[in-house]
């Protein structure tokens, strides 16, 4: 995808919450649209079961305006993080500029990381992207949970982090670490835009 | 060194004020006088408030007032690094020359000394080199010369020595103006009051400064908005009495910390991120100009990207005008190996007219057409070997089997009609075959004649660059080269250049070189280095199969009675021998009887002179008649009687 287009001046970013169930990407895309002014967002889609399940996915589109010239949008995507829609985060990790990968802090989820993790490496591999290329930031949600319950920032490190790609510890029903990641993220891909146009 | 002269840092960016007063006027008397006062000049400063700004504008200023000044500017590290590096390479001496000649030396960021003992005695060595020579030094610290850690007391003084200066926090009045200037250079605009309160605001280190003001501009670019004194107190997270407007729906709670406007900052974040990925382009065109200008090249095409707002495809355009210049060079090269001359002409450099300049070289391929070569005409296989010239033949064989070599030069000599020409000749063709080879193979007196007609039109250049492409070189004749000084002279240097490269030269001459007159000594000195191969006059053997290739080329079946006859025949050349053959084969032609050795001694010695058609013809053009009957030319008469023994063996017969 098309990420700067000197043409039309557009940048678009296409950044994609993925993790396990229930480690709360979508909880990350309603706390930014919490903060984004209505003039700056579009509507927030989100299909979800009836007990707030992501379904199919979340799609929040944010309009930062004109930077430098260019009409600059961001796209925000979730998958749905139960193990049995793979054919639904394939699909929507189609064309993604950054990934974010939200992590279940809980010492109990800590084998759902490490397979969605290992799901997000082989689904982007399908799209033919190496995940040692594409911006990558993990974010370990949770962290306000009581400390017997989870795993240190510092053990998840440990644990996910062994490309050595930037990490948050995030609430984000709270909205601490939300913002740092989705700056870091965009950071990351902006970065590869410029060297991208550089190629 | 590494780091150019950043043209943006110059005395006119440079803003004044009380901090920087003292710091900015010993600056512009030592870029007025390098060398004469403050020297050297020790301007320290915390960080982020103008010492590497004034060092360059220090640098540009001695630059403009005085173009051919050396000017160098390098950060410690890079002085370090250089010095480590040549160091490496054995190469410290010429380190140390190169700077010790250099009339301002501009030095960022000399607190890293600390704890490097060897670089300090390498500076101040240098410094005294400099002061001595009245060289400028000016150097830079976030601290005085004493308070840098672990320096050489030496050092201290030595740097001390000559005015020591500071740069202090900037008042409030210098910020506000720091603060205006930077935002007309944006072309931002603001309220009243909005930079008043930034520069109240903010501490005074100058960077911190602008990384404020670059906030409000992202602001207020991003909400299309002139934000006003109050709206910049927000923006900046100053204490406000205002309360934050916090936008707040979809049932979040407000972040804990009381970031009011977290978009705000990522978005703010976002703009400068996505400043400097699109205006990376700038940086990468104006590397392009850096590089290809300090080549010579022409850069106006990438200029002018610079000037539009957002290019489309930059990268493109880069890369189009590099293929460009590759191209040029290319032409460049080519042109240069067929006329040096050519190859120096400035449409050679500008990418703009690449037409023009393939024009140019298409012109230059043109005239450049290779040195004559060897004629077809004389094959080696038809060359008759005999023992007369058997010493000759095979220096030839070792000359083609080693070009350049064995026998370099090879130098064929003996009288006229032996056949040197059809060797030399033959020699050049074979080593025409090889791959890339450039045979000149010419008479001595074509090669004068091009040199005359190259003055004439001002391309010896070209005439000898034509030459010096050559892989071997063969000239025939070299005797008329007597008394041509000109021609000697170019020929002793095109002979040094292609027998050092290891091409082979191969010369005829109809004595050997060193009886040849006219001839200056470092020719005839340098012909006798090689080999000297005497051609004699043709023996039997040569003869014989001279004789049988003419026949088998006249399509007449050699009669051994009549190649017998001839070939027994004197002949003190081989000339002689093919003008005897094509008379007896013209008589037979003409109907005088059938080619056989009776006819030849008719038509050759004159007994049956019943070609009247042809005695009548020569009658009239001066030729003699024999006593005996026969028609001959003078010079026949010579060939056929050339000594006494000869005839009386004719006569036995």
């Amino acid at each position: 995808m098309s990420l700067v287009n000197f043409t039309t001046r557009e940048i678009t970013c296409k950044i994609v919450y993925y993790g396990p169930g229930r480690s709360g990407k979508t909880t990350n895309l309603h706390y930014i649209y919490g903060r984004v002014p209505d003039s700056r967002r579009g509507r927030m889609v989100s299909l979800a079961t009836q007990t707030d399940r992501t379904l199919f996915f979340d799609f929040l589109p944010i309009d930062l305006g004109q930077i430098s010239g260019f009409s600059t949008r961001f796209q925000l995507y979730t998958v749905p993080g139960q193990v049995y829609y793979n054919a639904t985060r394939r699909l929507v990790l189609q064309g993604a500029d950054g990934v974010v990968f939200v992590a279940d802090s809980q010492a109990r989820q800590l084998d759902e990381n490490l397979e969605s993790l290992q799901n997000l490496q082989s689904n982007l591999l399908e799209h033919g992207v190496d995940v040692r290329t594409i911006p990558l930031v993990l974010q370990y949600n949770k962290q306000d949970l009581p400390r017997e319950l989870i795993l240190s920032a510092a053990d998840l490190d440990d644990a996910l982090n062994f490309r050595d790609v930037p990490s948050f510890s995030a609430d984000a029903l709270h909205g601490l670490g939300v913002f740092e990641t989705l700056k870091a993220i965009s950071e990351l891909v902006l970065k590869k835009l410029a060297a991208g146009t550089a190629a | 060194m590494t780091n150019a002269l950043n043209p943006k840092y110059s005395f006119d960016t440079f803003v004044v004020g009380s901090a920087n007063r003292l710091a900015v006027t010993a600056g512009h008397t030592v870029a007025e006088n390098p060398g004469a006062a403050y020297n050297p000049l020790f301007v320290y400063s915390g960080s982020g408030l103008g010492k590497t700004h004034l060092l360059m504008a220090i640098g540009q200023a001695a630059k403009k007032a005085a173009p051919l000044l050396n000017i160098e500017y390098m950060t410690l590290d890079e002085y370090v690094e250089a010095f480590h590096a040549s160091l490496a390479a054995g190469q410290g001496d010429t380190f140390r020359r190169r700077f010790q000649n250099v009339d301002v030396l501009l030095v960022d960021d000399v607190q890293f000394l600390s704890n490097r003992k060897e670089m300090q005695s390498e500076l101040l060595h240098l410094t005294e080199a400099l002061q001595v020579a009245g060289h400028q030094i000016v150097l830079t610290s976030d601290r005085p010369p004493p308070e840098i850690a672990d320096l050489d007391e030496r050092l201290i003084s030595r740097l001390s020595g000559g005015l020591v200066v500071d740069i202090g926090l900037p008042d409030y009045e210098t910020r506000v103006a720091i603060l205006r200037r930077k935002a007309e250079e944006r072309g931002a605009r603001f309220a009243p009051g909005v930079l008043e309160t930034v520069a109240q605001a903010a501490a005074g280190n100058v960077r911190e400064l602008m990384g404020a003001l670059n906030r409000l501009v992202a602001f207020q670019a991003v909400n299309d908005t002139t934000i006003n004194a109050e709206t910049a107190k927000q923006i900046l997270g100053l204490g406000s009495g205002a309360a934050a407007a916090a936008p707040g729906d979809g049932g979040a709670k407000p972040a804990p910390g009381g970031g009011a406007d977290e978009f705000g900052d990522f978005l703010a974040d976002v703009t400068v991120t996505v400043g400097k990925a699109v205006e990376a382009w700038r940086a990468r065109v104006g590397e392009a100009v850096l590089r290809w200008e300090g080549e010579g090249y022409r850069t106006q095409r990438l200029e002018a990207l610079l000037e539009e707002d957002t290019p489309a495809s930059v990268d493109k355009a880069i890369a189009g005008f590099t293929k460009d210049v590759e191209r040029l060079k290319e032409l460049e090269a080519e042109v240069a190996e067929l006329d040096p001359q050519a190859a120096g002409e400035s449409v050679f450099r500008d990418p703009e007219r690449l037409s023009e300049a393939e024009k140019a070289a298409a012109k230059v391929r043109e005239g450049a057409a290779p040195p004559p070569g060897p004629s077809a005409a004389f094959p080696l296989d038809a060359y008759a070997v005999g023992p007369s010239n058997q010493v000759a033949v095979s220096a030839a064989h070792a000359v083609l089997e080693k070009p350049g070599k064995k026998y370099n030069p090879l130098v064929l000599v003996g009288k006229s009609g032996l056949g040197k020409t059809h060797l030399l000749n033959a020699i050049g063709l074979e080593l025409a075959r090889g791959r890339r080879a450039v045979v000149a193979c010419l008479s001595t007196q074509a090669f004068i004649d091009e040199l005359i007609t190259a003055i004439d039109g001002n391309r010896v250049d070209w005439w000898r660059a034509r030459y010096r492409r050559a892989t071997a070189l063969l000239l025939d004749d070299i005797h008329l080269i007597a008394g041509k000084e000109r021609t000697q002279e170019e020929l002793f240097n095109l002979f040094n250049l292609l027998q050092d490269k290891e091409r082979q030269l191969v010369f005829t001459a109809p004595a050997a070189p060193n009886t040849l007159t006219g001839l200056e000594e470092r020719i005839v000195t340098r012909l006798e280095g090689g080999l000297v191969a005497e051609i004699k006059e043709p023996d039997r053997e040569v003869k014989r199969a001279v004789l049988e290739r003419l026949l088998t080329q006249q399509n007449v079946t050699p009669d051994p009675t009549l190649v017998d006859y001839l070939a027994d025949r004197p002949a003190d050349s081989v000339r002689t021998l093919v003008g005897a053959v094509q008379r007896v084969i013209t008589a037979a032609a003409a109907g005088d009887g059938p080619l056989n050795a009776g006819l030849a001694r008719e038509v050759l010695e004159g007994h049956a002179p019943r070609d009247t058609r042809r005695s009548s013809g020569f009658r009239t053009s001066g030729l003699v008649v024999s006593s005996l009957g026969g028609i001959k030319s003078r010079e026949k008469m010579v060939w056929e009687w050339a000594d006494v023994s000869d005839r009386v063996i004719e006569e036995f017969r």
